[in-house]
């Protein structure tokens, strides 16, 4: 018999009064693997987090953490996950240190276990030489690395991430990949949520598309860009008032006028390129690229992710 | 009782370890800097100043003061009325403004709460960390009393667990307060309500003296169960009206506690 997934949800629904911001979703991640949501803000992602990790009881649907009810059997779930949330809300009276040793303490470690945890994870996530310092001075990655360590603290077998590296720069954004993707080299259930579709192709296996509360799309990123775009995109931008988008008309497979520039999603880029010199278009700028999940986001909801 | 109490709490859930893990981290505080012991250092000399001035300084004018039919200095009969405020400040010093620091600004409890550790243990442990602060106040006020021949030593040993009744009542009543604060505004009421009760709990005259109608507004309010319970055993007399005034804490601290942890879990846990 096949194991339970860690986490499944039946007709998920989260209402907070009139405001539906989880409207029934079906949900199923199975054990190690790397799991998204992907979605805007607003889109319910942050909501249906909460309720996975038994801080938020759902208003309607079924849900199961770990083969347990998130309501009756919060603490025994609580104990086994780990939770990242958006905003650090890190200890500042606490040393750096000290922020892994009483977390630690919360999930019943030993003093003892409690230190020696501490120590190794700071080495994981490249913060040793900023042990006994305190919290305030670190920017921006290093505090997002540190809440990453101290969930870990309890060695979960999900973690749980909400917007990782949302504010992060990008030398910072790359070196916490580089930390998850190794977290899930050692078997743990990655689940987060983000807004970026970069972050989404390079954590997940598995993810879904949400928008309003709903989810839209599901599938791995390959499946995903094959089922709902073509395999390279080119941007085109022209000269103010200048409407071509009729002019277009069977370039590629598919036409999408945005309002600074028009996509053109093709099979092959340069074709549909030399093409729209063909019909005597003068672009002032081309970009052929390859198709991304932004692209099916946006052919599945008609908008962009970061607005 | 205890027994029946551990016993549900056991049932509930409540885990020792977890409550003892919150009172962890506020011992781990106070290794960040001395900002924390300076706070802590002149709630200890407040209501010690007063004693002084008040007790000492205005009692020499005063004279002697009539307690259960026998007449005492005027610095007796207001020293355990100081040791009762001194139990309350410093529990409600660390229930209002360190509590609703970390359940509103510093997101202190949204962490705790993605771990095993519960509403409840939460509201237990930062009861129990309010009780060591309030304990370290009056032992030292205690040790002050005895060494000035306010109290005697058997006295002081009657007062001291009473300290600590006072301290959990106000503690807990404290904490379910603050999680009605709006903001750090909200705390000049706080303050001034706590004046208030300051003033006219029988701390610096006998309740008997006032108008019958203030008379019986004073006995509604919680300072002075406090005050007559230590006094009572303190100075004197003994007697079964002492048990209403500790009944009277108890109620407060069990409510208190328990408004305290279902606001935390209503507040956080949505």
């Amino acid at each position: 018999m096949a194991e339970e997934p860690l986490i499944y949800a039946r007709g998920l629904v989260k209402r907070f009064g009139e405001f539906t911001a989880v409207d029934g979703i079906d949900v199923a991640v199975e054990r190690g693997e790397a799991f998204g949501f992907l979605g805007p803000n607003g889109a319910g992602k942050s909501s249906t987090m909460r309720m996975i990790s038994c801080v938020s009881a759902p208003t309607a649907g079924e849900l199961r953490i770990l083969g347990m009810d998130p309501v009756r059997d919060g603490v025994a779930i609580r104990g086994r996950l780990g939770v990242c949330p958006q905003l650090d809300n890190l200890d500042a009276d606490l040393s750096v240190f000290e922020n892994l040793t009483t977390y630690a303490r919360y999930f019943g470690l030993s003093r003892a276990e409690a230190r020696r945890r501490a120590g190794e994870l700071l080495e994981f996530v490249q913060l040793a030489d900023r042990s006994a310092g305190k919290v305030e001075p670190l920017s921006g990655g290093m505090k997002r690395r540190l809440t990453i360590a101290r969930a870990m603290v309890n060695d979960p077998e999900i973690m749980l991430l909400d917007e990782p590296t949302t504010g992060l720069d990008p030398q910072a954004r790359h070196l916490l990949w580089e930390r998850l993707y190794q977290l899930k080299q050692r078997g743990v259930t990655l689940v987060l949520t983000t807004h970026y579709m970069d972050e989404a192709e390079q954590l997940c296996d598995r993810l879904v598309v949400m928008d309003g509360g709903r989810i839209v799309a599901e599938g791995s990123p390959r499946e995903l860009i094959s089922r709902y775009s073509t395999p390279e995109v080119v941007e085109l931008r022209f000269a103010d008032g200048v409407d071509v988008a009729a002019k277009l008309d069977g370039v590629g497979e598919r036409v999408d006028p945005l309002p600074d520039r028009l996509l053109v999603y093709a099979r092959d880029g340069d074709a549909a390129v030399a093409e729209v010199h063909r019909r005597g278009l003068a672009p002032s700028s081309v970009l052929v690229r390859r198709s991304t999940l932004e692209d099916v986001f946006l052919h599945l909801t008609g908008r962009t992710l970061v607005e | 009782m205890t027994v029946m109490v551990a016993g549900r709490a056991v049932r509930r859930g409540i885990s020792a370890g977890r409550v003892g893990a919150v009172v962890n981290r506020n011992v781990g505080a106070l290794r960040s800097g001395p900002a924390y012991w300076l706070v802590l250092l002149s709630g200890f000399f407040e209501p010690l100043l007063y004693l002084l001035s008040i007790g000492v300084g205005v009692g020499a004018l005063v004279g002697m003061v009539p307690v259960g039919g026998r007449m005492v200095d005027y610095a007796v009969f207001v020293a355990p009325a100081m040791l009762a405020v001194s139990a309350m400040s410093g529990a409600l010093a660390e229930t209002t403004f360190n509590v609703f620091w970390k359940f509103k600004y510093a997101k202190t409890y949204d962490a705790v709460l993605a771990t095993p550790v519960r509403p409840v243990e939460i509201a237990l442990g930062e009861l129990t960390w309010a009780l060591v602060r309030c304990l370290f106040y009056t032992v030292m006020f205690l040790v002050v009393m005895v060494v000035l021949g306010l109290t005697s030593a058997g006295g002081a040993l009657a007062a001291f667990p009473a300290t600590a009744l006072v301290g959990v009542a106000f503690g807990a009543t404290g904490m379910a307060i603050s999680t009605f604060l709006r903001g750090w505004q909200d705390f000049d009421l706080l303050t001034t309500g706590q004046f208030t009760l300051f003033l006219f709990s029988g701390t610096f005259s006998p309740v008997q003296d006032y108008p019958v109608v203030f008379e019986v507004i004073v006995t509604l309010t919680p300072l002075y169960h406090a005050v007559e319970l230590v006094r009572g055993l303190a100075v004197g007399p003994l007697g079964w009206t002492l048990l209403v005034h500790a009944a009277y804490l108890v109620v407060m601290a069990v409510c208190g506690l328990w408004v305290a942890s279902r606001r935390i879990e209503k507040l956080l846990l949505v």
